[in-house]
């Protein structure tokens, strides 16, 4: 069982959250027209061994998106941050 | 090498059993090979087989980092079908089956593939439909499936949950009768003796931790036990396939996942074919040492930790009993999990890669086992032929690329179809 240090709601089972995948994907803005940069975004994906940044959603919470550092091969987790903050202060890339 | 026959059972029986030969060798290195396979799984080993076997290519390498078998093909439920409806992948796992069907006779080794038939439960009458357009389909293309009412059903696992109070009601279900289960270290274990056999060299503990570039072209591969060199590398390292893909620098349409599998203590016979719930994603047999396997859904997250969590646990044992309420004392024995590399389409790539000289097998979501022959034998010919099988050719990597994705559940780019 995981357990996430929600901002708002304190350290929560991993069953209260849904999972968003990885968070340093950013979405092309809606004008651009390069096929490579589609497929990247939609497709492609680093899928590291190792720390990974990913989105989680506290469903059954507070319902704000998180991002969460967590490592892909000991499922620790590291640094728990709520998604706006994160994506302003470039931890999401 | 012994040929195995009843003849050599009985005359090795007399003198004890203490004189077979080894089933292949502990080969080391070479320089150099025509082909080097990574990944000594069930697929890497099917392709260098075929490679030998049907291609006259035996200047081959198997190179594994652990033990023989030791990832995910040691790590499944066994079942085997081929009850696809998306073109590009209905061929392939028909040519598996046929493959399986004839496997044990063509390795001369038992892989204990037993055509037990599988059932996709239906729990509601959209369902129906579903599975009647999909039995339709396979018929089309000659594999066999029917229809089942749930009365017929009921006639052949009587087990089930029937009741008025059933969460998911049983509205029938499509049977594929030639559909069953296999041994799957024995399939390692024959594809790797069968390999051997033909000089193929299969290299344990030796870790490929990079390649070797001449220009652009991949020219061998860096290991644990010094430079390999070939003039073309196959990759068959399943959840493994991202990590190594990228040290060649390629980004793949795929991530990797933990998917867990369990075993419950022994029992007397109960369970004669292989059931696929079609309400929870569920999926249980019972093997020749009479426990049953099943399995879930996919923990969820990305993961490269060969173990899984609690509420998958919970989620599959649920919907066993769901099912199959007889058996809610059983004790599960055993909890397992492998890393999957679970495309954005569920299904696998099986292709030339953008880099010359590298080849991927890969992508094979929840479903590798069943296909290890097919895989095996369309990953040697694309390897030998420098062309896809037309059964191989839309598992591109391409297909992402031209908006050609084959998504067998409709469910849009997500890395946890099916």
């Amino acid at each position: 069982m995981l357990r996430i240090d929600c901002p708002i709601c304190g350290l929560r089972d991993e069953t209260e959250f849904g999972y968003g995948g990885d968070a340093t994907v950013v979405r092309p803005a809606v004008v651009e027209t390069d096929v490579e940069k589609w497929l990247a975004y939609v497709f492609l994906r680093d899928n590291p061994r190792g720390p990974h940044r990913e989105y989680w959603h506290h469903t059954q919470g507070c319902r704000q998106w998180l991002v969460v550092e967590r490592d892909t091969l000991t499922h620790e987790i590291g640094i728990v941050a709520l998604a706006r903050n994160a994506r302003s202060k470039g931890v999401g890339r | 090498m012994a040929e195995y026959s009843f003849f050599s059972l009985v005359a090795h029986a007399l003198s004890g059993h203490r004189h077979w030969p080894r089933a292949w060798r502990d080969a080391t290195p070479k320089p150099a090979y025509d082909v080097v396979i990574v990944g000594a799984g069930g697929h890497g080993l099917a392709t260098a087989y075929y490679l030998a076997k049907e291609h006259g290519i035996a200047n081959v390498a198997v190179l594994e980092k652990g033990w023989l078998g030791g990832g995910n093909t040691g790590r499944n439920t066994t079942i085997i079908r081929s009850n696809y409806m998306i073109p590009g992948n209905t061929r392939f796992y028909e040519r598996s089956l046929r493959l399986w069907e004839e496997l044990s006779r063509d390795l001369n080794y038992n892989v204990m593939f037993s055509q037990r038939g599988q059932l996709n439960l239906c729990h509601s009458p959209a369902q129906m439909d579903a599975a009647r357009w999909r039995g339709n389909v396979m018929r089309a293309n000659g594999i066999d499936a029917e229809l089942l009412s749930r009365t017929a059903v009921r006639r052949m696992v009587p087990h089930l949950d029937y009741s008025e109070t059933a969460r998911f009601p049983i509205h029938g279900a499509l049977w594929q009768g030639r559909a069953g289960t296999a041994r799957h270290d024995a399939v390692a274990w024959g594809y790797a003796r069968g390999a051997d056999r033909q000089s193929v060299d299969i290299i344990q503990r030796c870790e490929v931790t990079g390649f070797l570039f001449n220009g652009g072209r991949v020219v061998g591969v860096e290991t644990t036990r010094g430079p390999i060199r070939a003039q073309k590398i196959g990759l068959a390292v399943a959840g493994h396939t991202g990590q190594l893909a990228a040290k060649a620098g390629l980004r793949l349409p795929l991530e990797t996942h933990v998917l867990q599998a369990f075993v419950s203590e022994s029992l007397k016979p109960m369970l004669d074919t292989v059931i696929s719930y079609g309400a929870a994603h569920f999926y249980i047999s019972q093997s020749d040492h009479g426990g049953l396997i099943f399995g879930g859904d996919l923990d969820g997250y990305n993961s490269y930790a060969q173990r899984g969590g609690l509420p998958i646990v919970e989620h599959t044992l649920a919907s066993a009993k769901a099912l199959m309420p007889c058996i809610s004392r059983l004790r599960v024995l055993r909890q397992w999990a492998g890393v999957m590399d679970m495309t954005m389409d569920g299904s696998p790539i099986i292709c030339k890669s953008p880099v010359d000289g590298l080849y991927i097998n890969g992508g094979w979501c929840y479903g590798g086992f069943k296909a290890t022959p097919a895989s095996g034998w369309c990953f040697a010919w694309t390897l030998a032929k420098d062309e896809p099988h037309p059964d191989n050719a839309e598992f591109t990597l391409d297909r992402f690329r031209v908006g050609r994705q084959i998504d067998e559940k409709g469910m849009g780019p997500t890395p946890n179809a099916h």
